[in-house]
């Protein structure tokens, strides 16, 4: 099964995309044939069991693994293609990325940290988005602070404040609230869903966490390296409800 | 979880390897010295073996003056001839055969330069046929006053075959022979040891090498059959007297290699004590390898103690570690070693003209004990600290995380000033007050307990000097990551840099010392040297270059001179003492020529410096007795006091000395133009006077100020060489450094990475960090070498250095070699930074 966005303009597009890891005896196969679009604008979540290619297919669509076989396009560049510089660039001004924890360097602080990748291009931040961006994070008190003197959330704020503000075409979040309790966890998904809303921002996130999924627009299923199912306009019960379904479907092949 | 363990198994022992090569290297500088010295050894036991191996008996008259082979050439005293007759009268002996043998044939080869030598000497020797080692190559010995022979050696060096004209410089000025032979030593061999020799008839070998008709040097005396050599010497030595010095060819060989084993044993201390450095910097390594190893272990440890390990249990897993490490680096160091020393020995052989027939090389007892106790020792005491450490960890830190604690500063800082106070309080005492023995020791020791005082403040200096330094290269984002992490762990950064420091500090040090020396003697030169043009040549080997005494006469002949002297040396015996004597024609004339007043000296005064007169306790009118190489003792008086400096030496003989010190031509000469009179209008044809005394050329003062001045340069670049070692030993541990914080910071790169860090951005950003704490070790070895080498020049004043230069221009390339050295260091690892995979990077933990 093929998720392709109903109509609207796309932001990242997985075609076909196979990705094997290991060969003989240990060969598994992590995507196999992955076609997916993710609409500009919109917030998707991936979902999945463990080990099902979430990961995986966040990477290869970020750029940061090859495919095997397929194509993954960043709107318009097709990513298979480029070499390490033009990925490198690609990442730097045109992805944003949130990870599940240590995201920040310990030696910047936190507005160092936002800057980190305007400063490595060499731009400087636009300063009304500036604002905006710290203003929706809430941590214009807490620039000056080291990351080891920020709690999980905050942490993970920054990170989020940095994949914004340099307004990329696509953020990819691997299990950005993974690390934290429910109440941070909530403040984190909300300024995700507010700036897709707000400020027209792109974001692919995996998650295990049907909460966490219902702050989206649409949620993927992936089984088994392969998309299952999808779900547009989630609630945390009609998320639950397809995962439960899926998992009875999946069980005797994941055993 | 396995494939991670490994993984970082496989880190840690790439780390171990790294600073296991420190003390490898350390362990192979001690080793291939012992394998050095000891290929040295038996090579010149077996040298004079053979140059003795056709003597039985050698006699020869007692040495006027006693001199070592560390303070110059045993002058041999003459032996009249009579003594060989009255050799041949006793019993047992078969023969007896007078011999000249003296240093100081200089050969002029077919292109017009003196064949030099780097050590073995250049024999002026009379023929007394061929004996049991020899082989007559070609013609024959020399028959006439007009005909030599030589040695194959010298016959090859100078380019000369039978019937040649062969100029050959003596005690006397330049003369021609004709060469009628050439011969060379049984096994096909040239000469024994790459000595020069040249033979002339009897007659003609007593004039030139001995100044003194029917005179030898020894007489070389066979036994009659049935009488052993030790028999003879027995038998010979009471017939002959105290004045005679009797010893069988064994004697010979074995005086002849114990003196040379002095020499090579004073040559082994120095070569130790740069081994000793390198291993000093080797622990510093070492110490930050073990701390890092358990830094990251913290968990593994605490849980140790968790489940029950006890203290001791700990330190000895660590101890235990640095012992395997000590013990495989002894094995390969001493492996090493084996390998430099003989590459040494080789080298030393064909520096000295390759006629060195090497003993093969071997493995002394010394050096694999050394090797083993230097290894180990080091490797533990590195460890030490760590391990100490390591047992404090307490059993919750396992379940903590493990987060490097910013343990403060305050404690290591009042050690490290406490410390640093004390070696510079030893450091003074040993400079500047008389303790005797004792001096040197505190001087060493207070260099190296300063070293460790400055080491131990090194993290808190670094904190400040390290974020200056920094922002040089804070411009670009990767300069900024880079000066941030080098700031990260001060005292890793601290430990790295200090070992770079030492190395620094000390080759600063001594070009503190140098350029002092140098600019007070050039100073000095200009302020009292009134001559404008110098006699003199580079020596190179035990003799100095001398010229002919005429050319001084001729000088003085040359419209515009006003004045021009000769200065002769000689190492003489006075009471028990031995003094470096200078001795001129004319006082009055060389003190004109040199820029001062003096008057002449009778054939019975002498002229002495101030400080010598002070430490010798005369006075003018003082008696004093004074035995030169040849000739009987003299009584002179002290006729006046010189200051310091204001002529050349601080003993001044009268001409009628000359004629029995030991090289009876000149050394130096000194001309001094009338007023107003162009150095270029006399300076050619006071060359041209020279052309048959091709050792020495005349120059104009500054020429030969900045000549003078170049040997301290030698010096740097001799300390500058054996410093290399430690530097080099610094440098692994900057890449050690590097490679683990590449490795720690493994998440980040990842990250930074996956944020848009391009790849040559990665490795800019490693770079600075190396250039960073490279620069910084510098700057500390520049500082403290400045301070140490000041203090040493100011403790020497009295002995000429009157001012203290701080060499500016060298310190600068100490710096921007220091900034190489971070960049080269930084190589690997920097590239395995920008290969990570950051996919992994970031999984990593
Ligand atoms: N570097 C690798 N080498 C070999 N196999 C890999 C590698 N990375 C992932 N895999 C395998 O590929 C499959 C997909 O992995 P992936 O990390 O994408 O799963 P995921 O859906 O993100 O799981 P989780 O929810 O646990 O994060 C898994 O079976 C995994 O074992
Ligand atoms: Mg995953």
């Amino acid at each position: 099964m093929a998720a392709t966005n109903a109509g609207g303009p796309v932001a990242a597009r997985a075609d076909e995309i196979w990705k094997v890891y290991g060969s003989g005896e240990a060969q598994v196969v992590a995507l196999r044939g992955v076609s997916a679009e993710f609409g500009r604008g919109r917030f998707t979540a991936i979902m999945g069991p463990s080990g099902s290619g979430k990961s995986t297919l966040m990477h290869c669509l970020a750029g940061l693994d090859t495919v095997d076989k397929g194509t993954a396009h960043i709107g318009g560049t097709e990513i298979s293609k480029l070499g390490d510089k033009a990925l490198t660039r690609l990442r730097r001004d045109r992805i944003g990325f949130i990870f599940q924890q240590f995201n920040l360097l310990p030696t910047l602080s936190a507005a160092e940290n936002i800057k980190l990748p305007l400063d490595i291009a060499g731009r400087k931040p636009d300063p009304a988005w500036w604002d905006t961006v710290i203003d929706t994070v809430g941590l214009r008190d807490r620039l000056g602070h080291r990351p080891s003197q920020l709690s999980g959330g905050q942490q993970q704020r920054v990170a989020c404040a940095r994949a914004l503000i340099g307004r990329p075409d696509v953020i990819f979040a691997d299990e950005p609230t993974g690390n934290l309790d429910s109440r941070s966890g909530a403040e984190v998904l909300s300024f995700l869903r507010d700036s897709v809303r707000e400020h027209d921002q792109t974001i692919v996130m995996v998650t295990h966490d049907p909460v966490a999924a219902s702050y989206a627009d649409r949620v993927v299923f992936l089984a088994d390296g392969a998309i299952v199912d999808e779900l547009a306009n989630p609630t945390p019960e009609t998320v639950l409800d397809t995962m439960k379904r899926l998992d009875k479907h999946t069980d005797p092949v994941m055993l | 979880m396995l494939r991670a363990t490994l993984k970082s198994l496989l880190a840690r022992k790439l780390r171990l390897v790294l600073s296991g090569l420190a003390v490898v290297l350390g362990v192979m500088f001690v080793s291939g010295t012992f394998v050095l010295t000891d290929t040295l050894n038996r090579t010149f036991d077996s040298l004079f073996s053979d140059v003795y191996s056709a003597t039985d008996v050698s006699v020869s008259a007692k040495p006027k003056v006693e001199v070592s082979e560390f303070e110059g050439e045993q002058v041999a005293a003459p032996l009249p001839a009579a003594a060989i007759d009255k050799i041949k009268s006793q019993a047992g002996v078969r023969a007896a055969v007078g011999r000249i043998d003296v240093d100081g044939a200089r050969v002029i080869g077919s292109d017009g330069k003196v064949l030099t030598s780097m050590g073995p000497p250049r024999l002026g020797a009379n023929w007394t046929g061929v004996d049991a080692v020899m082989d007559m190559r070609e013609g024959r010995g020399p028959e006439a006053p007009g005909e030599i022979a030589v040695n194959a050696t010298t016959a090859e060096l100078a380019g000369y075959r039978i019937g040649d004209s062969v100029p050959v410089l003596t005690q006397q000025p330049k003369r021609e022979f004709t060469l009628v032979g050439i011969w060379g030593y049984s096994g096909d061999r040239d000469s024994i040891g790459g000595t020069q020799e040249v033979a002339f008839t009897t007659p003609v070998a007593q004039e030139l090498m001995l100044g003194e008709k029917d005179v030898f040097t020894s007489v070389t005396v066979e036994a009659a059959d049935g009488v052993s050599p030790a028999q003879l010497r027995d038998q010979l030595a009471p017939a002959l007297g105290a004045d005679y010095v009797v010893k069988t060819g064994d004697d010979l060989a074995e005086d002849s290699s114990a003196s040379i084993k002095e020499g090579l044993g004073f040559f082994n201390q120095i070569l130790l004590g740069f081994a000793g450095i390198a291993l000093f910097v080797g622990i510093f390594i070492i110490l930050n390898t073990f701390s890092i190893v358990v830094a990251q272990r913290t968990r593994e440890l605490a849980l140790l103690r968790a489940i029950g390990a006890s203290r001791r249990q700990v330190i000895n897993s660590v101890l235990v570690e640095a012992v395997v490490v000590g013990l495989i680096a002894s094995v390969l160091g001493l492996a090493a070693g084996v390998g430099a020393g003989a590459g040494l020995a080789s080298l030393f052989s064909s520096l000295g003209g390759g006629g060195l027939d090497l003993a093969p090389v071997g493995v002394p007892p010394a050096a694999i004990i050394s090797s083993f106790l230097v290894g180990l020792v080091v490797t533990v005491v590195a460890a030490v600290m760590p391990a100490l450490r390591a047992s404090r960890i307490a059993p919750v830190a396992a379940m903590q995380d493990v987060a490097t604690p910013d343990r403060p500063l305050t404690r290591i800082s009042v050690a490290g000033t406490v410390v640093t106070a004390a070696g510079a309080a030893a450091l003074g005492v040993g400079l500047f007050t008389d303790a005797g023995d004792a001096d040197l020791w505190l001087i060493f020791g207070g260099v190296l307990v300063t070293f460790v005082g400055v080491a131990l403040l090194t993290p808190l200096i670094s904190r400040p000097v390290v974020s200056l330094l920094g922002r040089l290269f804070s411009w670009s984002v990767p300069g900024r990551l880079g000066r941030l992490n080098s700031g990260r762990n001060p005292r890793r950064t601290a430990i790295t840099a200090a070992a770079l420091m030492v190395g620094i500090a000390l080759v600063t040090g001594v070009t503190v010392v140098m350029d002092s020396a140098k600019s007070s003697l050039k100073t000095e030169a200009a302020s009292i040297l009134k001559s404008q043009i110098m006699i003199s040549g580079d020596q190179n080997g035990p003799r100095p270059p001398t010229f002919d005494p005429a050319v001084i006469q001729k000088t003085d002949q040359i419209p515009g001179v006003r004045a021009a002297a000769a200065m002769y040396n000689d190492l003489v015996a006075v009471g028990g003492d031995q003094e470096y004597v200078t001795a001129t024609e004319d006082l009055a004339i060389l003190g004109q020529a040199y820029g001062t007043t003096a008057a002449t000296l009778r054939d019975d005064q002498i002229a002495v410096s101030g400080p010598q007169a002070t430490d010798s306790g005369w006075q003018v009118g003082s008696t004093v007795t004074i035995q030169a190489s040849r000739g009987e003792q003299h009584t002179y008086t002290v006729s006046s006091i010189f200051a310091e400096n204001t002529l050349p030496g601080s003993i001044i003989m009268p001409g009628a000395a000359i004629k029995d010190f030991g090289i009876t031509q000149p050394t130096f000469g000194f001309v001094r133009l009338d007023d107003g009179v162009p150095v270029s209008a006399v300076l050619p044809q006071v060359k041209a006077l020279l052309a048959d005394s091709p050792e020495v050329s005349a120059t104009d003062q500054e020429t030969w100020v900045n000549a003078q001045a170049a040997q301290f340069d030698q010096i740097i670049t001799m300390i500058q060489i054996l410093l290399g070692l430690a530097i080099l030993i610094a440098v692994l541990g900057v890449i050690n450094t590097l490679a683990l914080s590449v490795l720690e910071r493994t998440r980040e790169l990842g990250l930074l990475r996956a944020v848009g860090l391009g790849r040559a951005q990665t490795m800019r950003m490693v770079t600075v960090e190396a250039v960073v704490i490279s620069v910084f070790g510098a700057l500390l070895g520049v500082a403290v070498g400045a301070g140490m080498g000041s203090a040493v020049a100011r403790a020497l004043e009295d002995d000429g250095i009157s001012q203290i230069v701080l060499p500016w221009g060298r310190m600068g390339t100490y710096l921007g070699l220091a900034a190489l050295v971070g960049v080269v260091a930084a190589v690997a690892p920097a590239i395995r930074a920008a290969r990570l995979n950051i996919l992994n990077a970031i999984a990593h933990d």
